[in-house]
Order: C-alpha cells, then structure tokens, then sequence
C-alpha cells in the first residue's frame, strides 16, 4: 500500500504535500495545513484504501528546537487502514502564534475527545469542533501544560484548609 | 432530570463523573467528565532519561503493568533499531499474555459486582493471586513489577519461574469452567448483559473502539494478529469475534481471550529458547553484573547508561501493542537528546471511553452501570 | 475459672476513655474510596487471600456519611483535590485518615503540576503508609497501628471535630 498511496496523494494532492518521512518503515507524509480536511475526507471515503480507523491524535512542541523552523507545532494523524492493515501518519505544522487547524469530528466520532485533549494540553484550536472545552485539567489552570515553556513542577497555591477561618496573627 | 454520577461513585471504576440526562429512566444524553485522575505522566516523561520512563509506565494501566512496560520498551527499541533475543521475547510474550489474563480476571470481578453479584469479585481476587505471585518472584514487587527494560528484562527469570507458571495454566482453567457455570446461563446475568450498550461495526470502528469492545462487534482487528511484534507470529491462537456487539458478546469474547491467552503461555513456557536475558548493545543495554565487576569497559559502559542515558537518533516511532483494552500505542519523538522529546500514550480506555453516549443513550439508566463495566477502562490510562 | 470469680460483684471497672477507644476501635467503617492504583492493593487486602475481615473492617461505605476512616488509595490529582476535601468534611467525627501509598502521601514519583504533592495539603491524616503500591500486609500492619493510635485518644481533647495536626 505504500507506493499506492503515494502514487495517490502525489497525483490528487500534489500541491499539498510538503515531503514526506520514511522513519524506521513508517511511513509520513508531511502536508500544508489548507489541504488537510481535503485530504482525510478522501481517504476516509476512498474505495480501495478504506482508511476507516483514526487511531489517534497528538501534538508536539518544537520550541526551542535548533533544526526545526517550519513551525512550532506538529499535529500527528495517526490512521490505519483495516483493510490493508496499514498504518500511516499525516503530520501538519503550524505557528506558533494562535495555532489553528480544521477539526476532524465531523468525520470520526473519536476525534471529538482526542482533539479536546490536544486543545487542553497544547492550545491548539479545531475550528469547527463542536464542544472544545477543557478536559482533564481542572479549570482553574492557566496554560497549556505539555508546551515546553510551561514548568514541570508548577504548583498553584489553590486553597488551603483554614480558607474560611480568619488568618492567625501571630503576636 | 439530571444525575451525577461521581466522581466518587462506588461503581465507576475510578473517578470518573458521568452527567446523565434523564427522561423518565430513558437516558437521553450522557456526558462522562474525566481528569480526576490526570497525572501528568507525558510531561514527566519528557524530563526523563529514556530507562526510567519505564515505572511511569506502569502505572498508567495498573491492571496490566506488563503490558505498558512492553509498548513502551519495544517503542524505544524500534527507535534505537535493536533486536533482542529470543528468550526475552518469549518471557515477554508470556507475561504479557498472563497480564491479559490478570486484567480480565479483575473486569470480571469488578463488572459482575457493578451488576449485583458479590462472590464473583472474592474468586476473580483469589485467582488472581497466582499470577501476582509470579510477578513477585520475576520482579520482587506485586503490581507495578517493572520488569521489562529497554533490550531485555531486569533480571533473569527465577528458579521456580516454570513450576510456577504451571500452576497458573493449571489453576486458571479451572477456576473459568466455575466462572462459566456461576455467569453465562445465569438469568440474572443474561437478561442485564444481553442486548444492553450494543454497537454497531460502522459504528465502533468510526469511533475508533479497539479490543474486545471492537471484536465483540465482529471486525477482526487485533495488533497481534494484523502487525505482530515481539514474535507473535510464532504463536498459534485464534482471535474470538462477536456478533452482536453487546454487553453479553463481549462478556463470552474476554474470557475467550483469557483461553488464548493461557494457549499463548504455554506454547511460550515450552519453547522457552536457552540464552541471555540481555540484548548485547553496548552503551545502550546494561551489561551483565559478571562483567561490570570483573570488566574495566563494561564498567566503563555501565556508568555512562546509569548517568547519562543514551542519545537515541532524530525520529520519531509509533509501536502499538494489543493491550488487554485495545490497541496500546506508544509515539515516541526523539530530539537526538538522552531524553524523549514527547511520548505520547494512544490510551485505549480514552478512546474507548469516548464512545459511552453512543453505548448508553437511549438506554435505562441502570445499564449506565453495565456499559461503563463493559469497556473495561481504567481510569489511570484515561487521564494520564 | 472464668473472669467472674476474680470479680464478685460481676462490674468492670474501666475509664470512659478506653471503653469509648474500644468501641470505635473495634467498629471502624473504611470509606470505599479508590483513586488509583493503590486501590486495587486496596481490594487485595479485602480479597479472600489478604481478608481484611479478620479485623473486623468488612464492611466498605459507598457513602462518606457513614464511614469513620477513608483509606486515601492513590494519587490525589489537582482537579480532585477539592472533591477529597468535600468527601473528608462530609463524614461524621470522629473520623480518621490514612494516606496508602507514596502518591498521597507525598507525590511519589509525580513531582508535577497535576499531581498534589501529599494529601495532608488537604486533609489532616493519621497514618501514612509507605510503598508503590504498599502491600496488603503493609496495610493491615497500618491500620493496626492505627487501631493502637485510636486506644491513646481521649475523650477531653483533641477530638473535638477541629482538625488536627495542621
């Protein structure tokens, strides 16, 4: 399936694809951010791959990174094909500055939680998402914890015991 | 009408809240809150050296340690593109498949409880024991045994490892033709599993189930079997499949795998292939204790690994193993440091979790209990 | 042959505080309150192997309003914290804790921001119990000592329904 699906994204979407990453036998591609949602519908919909499986979805952060430069954030789209039993990925980079890209709930029921957890952890916003809120960081947290410039041990002093009993004076 | 259900809530495996909407006893909408337990393990991972990422690991799915120390060790070792040897594959197919066994024994404690019966929880605990046992003579520690490290295992496998083992393939059998006779033609059981939280194959592949919850609706989809890792192939099992996708099919499809599990164990334990416990790279993989005390470069080898680590290539790896959940992945992005650049846990029970309004909407209330039992989640993999 | 001969006049004499101490002693209700892993160490214990019911703890609450003792089993997240509070102000005094495991009672090896670095941030506890996860034997030594610590209080102070060791 690898050359086929080369062969197809090279023919339909040659403008959006940037380059593409063969790493220890898997198989990448990486492709501009407009073409995005173009690119998994026809997949999802296509006849003889049936890329019918988004296994999942994650961000990194390059900040601070000396040999990166196209973008701060890489989206990972980790799809599977049931059929051919064969995993590959479509990776997006995307600035730093308010990060953005199309959601994908519209297409996988799964990607409504997964993309919810990629806007708690990264900031990352899916425009279109239908309920994009945090979810497993409390609400009181500021920031974005799994950016690089957001401390490992950040504590936020959020109450303490004796918060309703008048502060001792001590003489 | 409005009900909460937890976050501490006797039946939910965990803290997990789940907002029901009602109508009568129908449930109209369901919205599962999660995070209670959030631990923040992708960030602490990320601060440190690649070998002692490995407790974290454990402690993400702690009904199935072995299996996260697995997805994790072989994820590193396809970045760092070595082989190990065969007897640590075997030893790793093997504990793996007992940790399968030990994790549907507690679904199948904790899922029958939820639905009223008692007794189920005492035997599937009682039995339990036996494979703890084995993991605390591997390992020296009941749960969170740590025993697969990158290249190999932590120690060698005790003396009594056979002896031991086969008192599980002996044991366990037994104790499922009890469950079998207590469970699957008991009226009370049928008639709250039957046709509750049931799932089409469109549907649970659209939204990305995986595990016994995807093959309980008939698709055939198991890593095992589709991408194989650590010598799977060598193995001869079957993959049990459902055909209606409900509570009751998926119930019949774990203690299935808990069957070719223990098939798996013993093809394992007999061609158990003599050999070392370590794969031999150096500056990667810890050389054995003989050669560290006698051996001045070995020394030398195990000094900078302990300190420093080591500096896998610029990459980035997937590896996805079938964990007793689902399908369990492991992204591993390397900035050519000594320590992982993002790791990133495709967690089953997330996933598998997100599908709860789609499994009890429309349905009563009271199976609210059995869907959440059925997927089997853990909240520790949910929230990382 | 029996106690009655040496006490004729068949009474008992004791102190209010040790009888009470007993009674609480020998009546302890755990709060069934699992966070993580710990609480599956935790359901061990109340297996048939470990059998907690041997001293005298069967019965597990669901319900905070008539549990005496939480067993904090886990680690206690951020976004918890609060709900762990609540559940704690919602049992009746006298009321104990014990904080099982590494991850409550200081974080273990979770030295981030999502996690609370020890549940006595929150609660005050009674015992701590060390371990990761502590094994059954670990805490049923832990509620013995615990049952040792109940036998010491008394009533003219201490209990008084503020908390303690803060």
């Amino acid at each position: 399936m690898r050359d086929k699906l080369r062969e197809y994204l090279e023919k339909n979407f040659g403008d959006a694809l940037i380059r593409e990453d063969d790493f220890r036998d898997q198989q990448s591609f990486y492709i501009k951010k407009d073409f995005f949602l173009d690119i998994c519908r026809a997949l999802l919909n296509h006849d003889e791959f049936q890329v019918k499986f988004l296994s999942d979805i994650c961000a990194l952060d390059w900040f601070g990174d000396r040999e990166e430069k196209d973008g701060r954030f890489e989206v990972i789209y980790n799809l599977f094909s049931l059929k051919f039993k064969y995993r590959f990925f479509l990776k997006v980079r995307l600035d730093g500055e308010d990060p953005e890209i199309d959601s994908l709930s519209d297409l996988w029921h799964c990607a409504d939680w997964l993309e919810r957890e990629v806007y708690d952890l990264f900031g990352i916003v899916f425009i279109g998402h239908p309920n994009l809120v945090k979810i497993v960081t409390p609400g009181e947290l500021q920031g974005y914890p799994l950016r690089k410039d957001f401390p490992l041990t950040y504590e936020i002093p959020q109450f303490s015991y004796n918060k309703d009993e008048p502060p001792e004076v001590l003489q | 009408m409005n009900i909460n259900m937890g976050p501490q809530h006797p039946a939910t495996h965990g803290v997990l809240r789940v907002e029901l909407e009602l109508d009568g006893e129908t449930v109209v909408k369901a919205t599962p809150h999660i995070g209670y337990l959030h631990t923040g393990i992708e960030k602490t991972a990320e601060s440190k050296l690649y070998y002692k990422v490995i407790p974290t690991t454990d402690r993400m799915d702690y009904l199935a340690p072995m299996s996260n120390n697995l997805g994790y060790c072989l994820a590193v070792e396809k970045l760092l593109d070595i082989e190990v040897p065969e007897k640590v594959k075997y030893a790793r197919v093997l504990l793996t498949e007992l940790t399968r066994v030990m994790s549907h024994l507690v679904w199948v404690g904790t899922h029958t409880m939820d639905l009223g019966a008692m007794s189920m929880m005492l035997y599937a605990f009682r039995d339990r024991e036996y494979i703890i046992d084995l993991y605390e003579a591997c390992a020296g520690q009941r749960m969170m045994t740590t025993y697969f490290r990158i290249g190999g295992l932590a120690y060698d496998l005790p003396a009594d490892f056979d002896a031991k083992v086969k008192r599980i393939l002996k044991r366990i059998p037994e104790a499922m033709t009890d469950y079998e006779r207590l469970l699957t033609d008991n009226r009370i059981f049928r008639n709250r599993t039957i046709g509750v939280a049931k799932i089409s194959a469109e549907d649970a592949i659209n939204c990305g189930l995986t595990g016994p919850c995807l093959r309980g609706s008939g698709v055939n989809y198991d890593v095992r079997k589709a991408n194989p890792y650590s010598g799977y192939e060598k193995f001869d099992f079957e993959i049990p499949l459902g055909h209606n996708g409900d509570t009751y099919d998926r119930y019949l499809i774990r203690l299935e795998e808990m069957r070719q599990s223990l098939k798996i164990a013993r093809q394992a334990l007999e061609g158990m292939p003599e050999g070392p416990y370590r794969a031999h790279v150096p500056g990667v993989v810890l050389p054995p204790k003989e050669d560290v005390l006698s051996r001045m470069e070995s020394l030398i080898f195990h000094f900078k690994i302990i300190t420093e680590g080591f500096k896998p290539p610029r990459g980035a790896v997937y590896q996805a193993i079938e964990a007793p959940k689902g399908e369990l992945g492991y992204y591993i992005s390397s900035d050519g440091s000594n320590k992982p650049h993002r790791m990133r846990v495709r967690p089953p029970s997330f996933v598998n979790l997100s599908a709860l309004p789609k499994l009890v909407e429309g349905g009563l209330v009271a199976d609210v209990i059995a869907a959440i039992g059925t997927i089997d989640i853990v909240l520790g993999e949910v929230d990382r | 042959m029996g106690l009655e001969e040496k006490i004729p006049d068949s009474i008992i004499l004791t102190t209010l505080d040790k009888m009470v101490n007993w009674a609480r002693k020998r009546s302890m209700w755990p709060f069934g309150f699992g966070l993580a892993c710990c609480a599956i160490e935790m359901m061990s214990t109340f297996g048939p192997k470990y059998d907690l019911a041997r001293f005298g703890m069967e019965v597990m609450r669901p319900s905070p309003r008539q549990a005496d003792l939480m067993i904090v089993a886990g680690r206690v997240s951020m976004k918890m914290a609060p709900i762990v509070k609540r559940l704690y102000e919602q049992m009746p005094n006298p009321k104990w804790v014990i904080s099982m495991g590494a991850c409550a009672s200081c974080g273990g090896v979770f030295n981030n921001y999502a996690i609370l670095q020890g549940v006595d941030r929150i609660i005050p506890v009674d015992m701590y119990i060390p371990g990761c996860p502590p094994r059954p034997e670990q805490l049923i030594e832990g509620i013995n000592k615990l049952y040792d610590k109940v036998m010491k209080e008394s009533l003219s102070g201490k209990k008084d329904g503020k908390p303690r060791g803060l």
